[in-house]
């Protein structure tokens, strides 16, 4: 099986501001991200030769490619919605990314977007995949918390504790995301703000849940071996990894909440690929599903970064801070930046992919000599994950 | 013999002191408090409630039919009974059906069952009557109206609690009490006339009909079980018949959860065999458009089987509702701010195609490598065998939390919080992910026991969808 290391390249790719967008629709979302990819990769928009686009919310019938071939006028190009939970950004990168190794397309758009914020309420809503009467009342937070409170309960940390260590990855990525011009939010937040925060789903507070917002990104890919062509500073991609666990998570026998196959088998498909054997020193940068606080720190534990049960060591060093030894979410995350879903792999893939050009929107989370990246999305009860690795150079 | 096999009952969790009705409205506290069905319950989760404590440690193999009887069915045109059999687990090769309308409907169906099983045409008759009347606010009914479930395991035994031994109806025309097809509380006419030529005029001919019948005095029934709007009116039938009201009448417990409907005949003669010896003579009166009498002799069976509850079980586990607000939103009576819209929309064939999973709560036992899983999988989990199982019941098993979170989001505004949990059950520590309820939530943690109580969920599309929820094992 050849492997998709230094295969594809990205030339060009777009974000658009994160927040409540009340002046815009999908469509509009669509044309910001896509105009600023073409414009950074320097192609004219009829260039693109097929598009994969990804939307999470959409009417029970569906919308297909319109919201993509509508506001761009992609005329006579094949486009294809894909929809895989929050991993649906990733999803467009990934099958992009096929598309162009296989050989049939030269110039492909990914384009991942979503409006939440024209539901009339603040959340995603009650209910979710599984059967309308199954979990009538299941929402994000609330299967999200039931991580948290086996992992506090595995590792003999009151709620007190375990809500102090969690904080600190708000805190850290709120700094972060006060860094990021186009974050939803701002605000720099204290340990203390975290833990006195009204609660949403308990243990979680309003503070270790993410940002609900409207937003698109865009990524053009190309053939690695054209992509000095397109610019002097290409990203390539050197590892994609997808798993899907066999069961929700709610029901899975003897499942211990801990050790999640999906995150697992998707950051080892992608280390394999990209040929990373010590995650933990050889990534430079990861940008990661931090839906909630204690998702980010499950991350740490199930892709190596940290060992099971010591991520609180590494937190509280300072680890993944941005000075720290494997900065993550240097954008502010799904935290701060907001999850619109369908663009969130995206908009983590477009500040991996400025990170490794030096090209951060904001000079003081610039990080050095940023080689290897990683960025990833989780989603569903949650069930799906998504891990793309992308590199500076070839080899 | 043709008698009892086995009882059961269901008193809901919440009390409403009867204080905090009066003081919403100003007026006199009859005192002691009143049951009050959560806001998930209805009368047939309840019924459903009193079945399981009816069928607790008995074969469900030759239960033949279930009756259901009530005034407060959760449907106009559905049949109750059906939805009941399903949740207990019944097989579908029974007769099914509701006794409605009258607060004599649970004795209606008794009377019913017990002329089946005489004629042979059914082993063993499941009667369960439940009641959830609703008074008009600031009414006498609204502080004296309870709700409940009981259930009645009547067969041909040869060890029955208590054998049958005569009956007695009368059928009477009249407005005493009563609800049109498009009201919400319960109307009556002017009480002395609803008390004298309603209430002890039928019962007092019925009863003494009954005893004249079986040439019988009130002195050789060791308790009579006279149904009653209230404790007043009980003694003074009980007086006019000539029984002595200190040591012959059953309690009406009217004090401790109100008089449930149609239901609390049944409830009160559950009561009556907890306390009964071997020998004595029970004499049961209903009463609503007509009365129906029964004499029963009580033997020496074992009257508890397995994990049961009955009535003083569940009159001992209560916890208060905190206000009368509460209660009129429980209720339905007033209507709190809505919580966050619903994503998912139910489907009635969709529903259909998950009832065993949804309404009967069975898993799939994999006839490979055993494993039970929940909800019921085509391909095994553990083995990826396909269509290789045979179903489990879950619903009677408990289980421990093995984790949790209190969701604020996901609530109604009545009950913002919403426990929601994974439960390890004892069988098989097959996993099964529901709401928690009828708990305090910032008492749930991990290893907590539960068990599992059929409850309505929510209403979408038109429809009343059930489905288990947990609860700390009560």
């Amino acid at each position: 099986m050849e492997g998709i290391k230094d295969r594809v390249a990205i030339v060009g790719m777009g974000c658009t501001k994160f927040g409540e967008r009340w002046d815009v629709g999908l469509d509009d979302l669509a044309i910001e991200a896509a105009y600023e990819a073409y414009e950074d990769a320097g192609i004219d928009p009829k260039d693109v030769q097929a598009c994969w686009f990804g939307t999470v919310t959409a009417p029970a019938i569906g919308i297909g490619g319109t919201h993509a071939a509508n506001p761009l006028k992609l005329d006579r190009v094949p486009v294809t919605r894909v929809e895989n939970w929050c991993a649906t950004g990733h999803e467009a990168l990934r099958n992009a990314c096929f598309a162009v190794a296989s050989g049939m397309y030269n110039v492909v758009l990914a384009l991942g977007m979503e409006k939440l914020k024209d539901t009339g309420f603040p959340g995603l809503g009650t209910g979710r995949g599984m059967g309308p009467v199954l979990e009538a009342r299941r929402t994000s937070p609330g299967s999200f918390a039931l991580i948290a409170t086996r992992y506090f309960h595995t590792y003999g940390l009151s709620p007190e504790e375990g809500k102090a260590v969690i904080g600190k990855i708000a805190v850290k990525n709120h700094y972060n995301g006060s860094l990021s011009p186009k974050a939803h939010f701002h605000n720099k937040i204290t340990l203390e703000q975290v833990l006195k925060a009204p609660i949403i789903a308990w243990p979680l507070g309003l503070f270790d849940c993410c940002g609900n917002s409207d937003g698109a990104a865009a990524a053009i890919l190309v053939p690695a071996k054209q992509a000095k062509k397109f610019r002097h500073d290409p990203v390539y991609i050197k590892g994609i990894g997808m798993s899907f666990d066999s069961l929700l998570p709610h029901t899975r026998p003897k499942f211990d909440w801990l050790t999640w196959n999906s995150l697992v088998d998707s950051s080892q498909q992608a280390y394999e690929q990209a040929c990373i054997r010590k995650p933990r020193e050889d990534i430079d940068i990861a940008v990661v599903h931090d839906c909630f606080t204690i998702t980010e720190l499950i991350i740490y534990e199930n892709f190596g970064f940290s060992a099971r049960g010591r991520a609180k060591e590494d937190i509280e060093a300072g680890f993944f801070e941005l000075g720290g030894g494997l900065p993550v979410n240097t954008d502010g995350g799904l935290k701060c930046f907001g999850h619109p879903i369908g663009a969130s792999g995206l908009r983590m893939t477009y500040e991996v992919y400025k990170q490794i050009q030096g090209k951060a929107q904001s000079p003081e989370r610039q990080l050095k000599d940023v080689k290897l990246g990683l960025s990833h999305t989780f989603g569903g009860p949650p069930q799906v994950s998504a891990v793309a690795i992308l590199g500076r150079e070839t080899g | 013999m043709i008698g009892i096999i086995a009882c059961g009952a269901y008193i809901p969790l919440w009390r409403l002191p009867r204080d905090a009705i009066a003081a919403a409205w100003g007026r006199q506290s009859l005192g002691g408090e009143r049951s009050v069905a959560n806001n998930d319950e209805d009368t047939v989760t309840m019924a459903v409630e009193a079945v399981f404590d009816c069928l607790a440690g008995v074969s469900r193999d030759t239960v033949d039919g279930l009756y259901f009887a009530s005034t407060t069915s959760p449907f106009r045109e559905k049949q109750c009974a059906a939805l009941a059999a399903a949740a207990a687990d019944l097989k579908t090769e029974i007769i099914t059906a509701d006794y409605s309308n009258s607060l004599r409907s649970s004795t209606n169906a008794l009377r019913a069952a017990l002329d089946a099983v005489s004629s042979g045409s059914a082993r063993s008759m499941l009667v369960v009557a439940s009641d959830c009347r609703l008074a008009y606010p600031r009414s006498d009914y609204e502080q004296g109206f309870g709700d409940a479930a009981a259930a009645f395991l009547i067969g041909n035994t040869s060890t029955p609690i208590a054998t049958f031994e005569a009956h007695y109806s009368i059928s009477n025309e009249m407005y005493d009490v009563w609800r049109l097809d498009k009201d919400t509380y319960v109307q009556s006419w002017e009480d002395r006339f609803v008390v004298e030529k309603g209430y002890i005029e039928n019962m007092q001919k019925a009863v003494s009909s009954l005893l004249k019948k079986e040439k019988l005095s009130p002195g050789s029934i060791n308790k009579a079980i006279f149904y009653a709007p209230n404790p007043r009116v009980q003694h003074q039938l009980a007086r006019a018949l000539g029984f002595d009201v200190q040591k012959q009448i059953q309690d009406l417990l009217f004090d401790r959860m109100g008089v449930c409907g149609c239901a609390h005949a049944m409830l009160m003669l559950a009561v009556a065999l907890e306390e009964a010896k071997a020998d004595d003579i029970l004499l049961l009166a209903s009463y609503g458009d007509g009365s129906d009498a029964f004499l029963l002799k009580v033997t020496g069976a074992a009257k508890s089987k397995g994990n049961k509850h009955g009535v003083m079980g569940y009159l001992s586990s209560k916890k208060l509702l905190p206000s009368y607000e509460k209660y009129l939103s429980y209720r339905g009576l007033l209507e709190p701010q809505p919580g966050e819209p619903f994503r998912l929309f139910p489907s009635a064939s969709a529903s259909w195609r998950e009832r065993n999973s949804s309404i009967r709560l069975h898993g799939s036992k994999c006839k490979n490598c055993g494993l039970v899983t929940f909800p019921i999988q085509r391909v095994c989990y553990g083995c990826q065998s396909k269509d290789n199982y045979s179903e489990v019941r879950l619903s009677d098993r408990r289980g421990a939390i093995f984790t949790f979170s209190l969701d604020n989001l996901a609530g109604r505004s009545d009950d913002p919080v919403i426990p929601q949990i994974v439960i390890e059950s004892e069988m098989d520590n097959t996993r099964i992910y529901c709401m928690m309820t009828d708990c305090a939530p910032n008492e749930i943690k991990i290893g907590m026991p539960v068990e599992m109580t059929f409850r309505r969920i929510y209403e979408g599309a038109s429809m009343y969808n059930y489905f288990w929820k947990c609860r700390p094992p009560r």
